[in-house]
């Protein structure tokens, strides 16, 4: 089965996304799809607004103007954890792992974000059965359990990643937004990181904020291409590479 | 409270609207009963604690300090100017209250053992919300906001909980105080008090519920001790700075506090430095160390 009799649902939707601060527009007009089982990549030169594009996406920054639109919902108006809990996930840039505890804890007080029960003060949080088991599932998935009881702050950087990625996935997300979840890795975690996302993406609709050029064009289904807050191309990887403009002002060629 | 991180410098006006509400509802009544009053002082610090909480949690760090330090000050000139708490002359609770079955509070022993039972009751309380789903919840928001948020968990909610929680103990502390004295004044709502707390906890150690009954103990030992003309003759007028002086140099020497002292003695007979590898937790439990104080004679 290809991904092109997948692509039919759209899982999230932005419309005309627009973010100014000040003077300066980071986000212009920006309009993007994701759809279930597909990779859909977004690059750009630096500050071209991809990172304000994802944080617009999960909530993180309020928009300037537009829509955002989850499962058919409009959320345009949801905060962040709102929209987390309807099964948004988010991975970020920088390490947001919780360095003191577990590898374990980590993906299991990300899994209790479906199952909070605050009111259930008398019951131990860390020996949760169904918060454990949904952090035991994630952890096998990305083949974290060799490292599950040590301390997330003293493990590699590449399995920190690997980490980032695991928890955003234990809260049981619909849409994975990732931004640069391939930074300072090697060749060979990122091939495994590669294939693990090209593995699951047949359940999710992912958007991949990346700069690894390489890894952008061998698993992307499309890709979206910014410079300036504005889109200047979309298509898949091969169409992409030859558009003029993203010659140009991307890949660095006169066309 | 906090578990969260957060620093509450405004923790004296639950203790002193808890204290004052004991006192104001058994102002008309023949035999005031333990079994109304207890859950109404607990009940208007919670309540003030919600409104306070639900504004200053909006901001964060020192200006979280400083919002709440001012919403504490705000309820002290209320109580202070007005009418309504007598002004600083303060009232009296002439009548005891007593618990179910007819025990009177009006017993310094059985005071003292009531004392013990809350003081347990809150600690064990303390400690099963610490280890509960939601109190993971509020060590995952103090250590990393940002990812709890994308996460799915809403941040404010818990650390308003969190909050009205630590005000809810304060107000008991608040009605422990008041039965124990029998006075409450404007003072016990001004910010010395406040502070007293916050130097409780981390004379005790930051992060653990013992280190603020620790904490407790040894301040209010240690203001004892130099109150004591017996032990410091006429030097005892200046109490202050005694206490100051050794809390200072308790601070210089015990960065974790007093709890920290066996860790140090340990390393030292181990010819070891102090490991750097565990996780400092900041947690702030005043309320605990707040009942305590209601002992100190």
């Amino acid at each position: 089965m290809n991904t092109a009799h997948l692509s039919s649902e759209v899982l999230m939707r932005g419309q005309n996304l627009r973010r100014a601060w000040g003077g300066i527009i980071a986000v212009n007009d920006v309009s993007i799809e994701l759809k279930k089982g597909q990779i859909h990549a977004v690059i750009g030169t630096n500050g071209a607004g991809k990172s304000t594009l994802i944080n617009l996406l999960s909530g993180e920054i309020p928009l300037s103007a537009g829509r955002v639109e989850l499962l058919g919902q409009d959320v345009t108006q949801w905060s962040q954890h709102q929209r987390a809990q309807a099964g948004l996930g988010k991975s970020y840039q920088r390490n947001t792992i919780f360095n003191e505890l577990t590898v374990l804890e980590n993906c299991r007080l990300s899994a209790q974000s479906r199952f909070q029960q605050v009111w259930k003060f008398w019951q131990d949080g860390q020996s949760c059965q169904t918060t454990l088991d949904a952090a035991l599932f994630v952890i096998r998935k990305t083949g974290l359990e060799s490292i599950m009881y040590r301390i997330a702050g003293e493990i590699s950087h590449g399995q920190k990643r690997q980490l980032e990625v695991a928890m955003c996935l234990a809260t049981q997300p619909k849409i994975l937004l990732l931004d640069e979840p391939l930074a300072g890795m090697g060749a060979d975690e990122t091939d495994r990181m590669l294939n693990f996302l090209s593995s699951i993406k047949s359940e999710h609709a992912i958007l991949l904020v990346e700069h690894d050029m390489d890894a952008v064009f061998k698993v992307a289904d499309v890709i979206t291409v910014m410079v300036n807050g504005f889109v200047i191309a979309y298509g898949s990887a091969a169409e992409v590479k030859e558009t003029p403009a993203v010659k140009i002002a991307y890949l660095g060629e006169e066309a | 409270m906090g578990k969260t991180g957060l620093v509450c410098f405004g923790q004296a006006a639950f203790f002193g609207l808890g204290a004052y509400a004991t006192v104001l509802l058994s102002k008309d009544v023949d035999q005031p009963l333990v079994m109304y009053l207890l859950p109404a002082s607990i009940g208007v610090a919670a309540l003030y604690a919600l409104f306070v909480g639900a504004l200053s949690l909006r901001t964060k760090g020192v200006y979280f300090i400083m919002v709440t330090l001012a919403f504490a000050q705000m309820a002290y000139y209320v109580i202070h100017d007005t009418p309504l708490g007598g002004g600083t002359d303060g009232i009296y609770l002439y009548v005891k209250p007593s618990l179910p079955g007819a025990l009177m509070l009006d017993n310094s022993v059985r005071f003292y053992w009531f004392t013990v039972v809350v003081l347990f009751a809150v600690l064990g309380l303390l400690g099963l919300i610490t280890r509960s789903r939601f109190g993971r919840a509020l060590v995952g928001i103090k250590l990393n906001e940002q990812r709890m948020k994308a996460t799915g968990y809403n941040s404010y909610f818990y650390q308003l909980a969190a909050f009205v929680i630590s005000g809810a103990i304060a107000g008991l502390a608040g009605f422990m105080f008041a039965v124990k004295d029998g006075y409450v004044n404007p003072e016990l709502l001004s910010w010395h008090q406040s502070g007293a707390v916050l130097i409780m906890i981390i004379l005790g150690g930051l992060g653990y519920l013992r280190g603020a009954l620790i904490g407790a103990f040894a301040f209010a030992l240690l203001e004892e001790i130099f109150r004591s003309e017996a032990i410091f003759g006429t030097f005892s007028k200046h109490w202050h700075l005694g206490l100051g002086l050794t809390i200072i140099l308790c601070v210089a020497l015990l960065p974790k506090g007093l709890i920290g002292i066996p860790e140090i003695l340990r390393n030292q007979l181990m010819g070891q430095s102090a490991s750097d590898l565990d996780a400092v937790k900041i947690e702030k439990i005043p309320q605990a160390s707040t009942v305590q104080s209601v002992r100190e004679p």
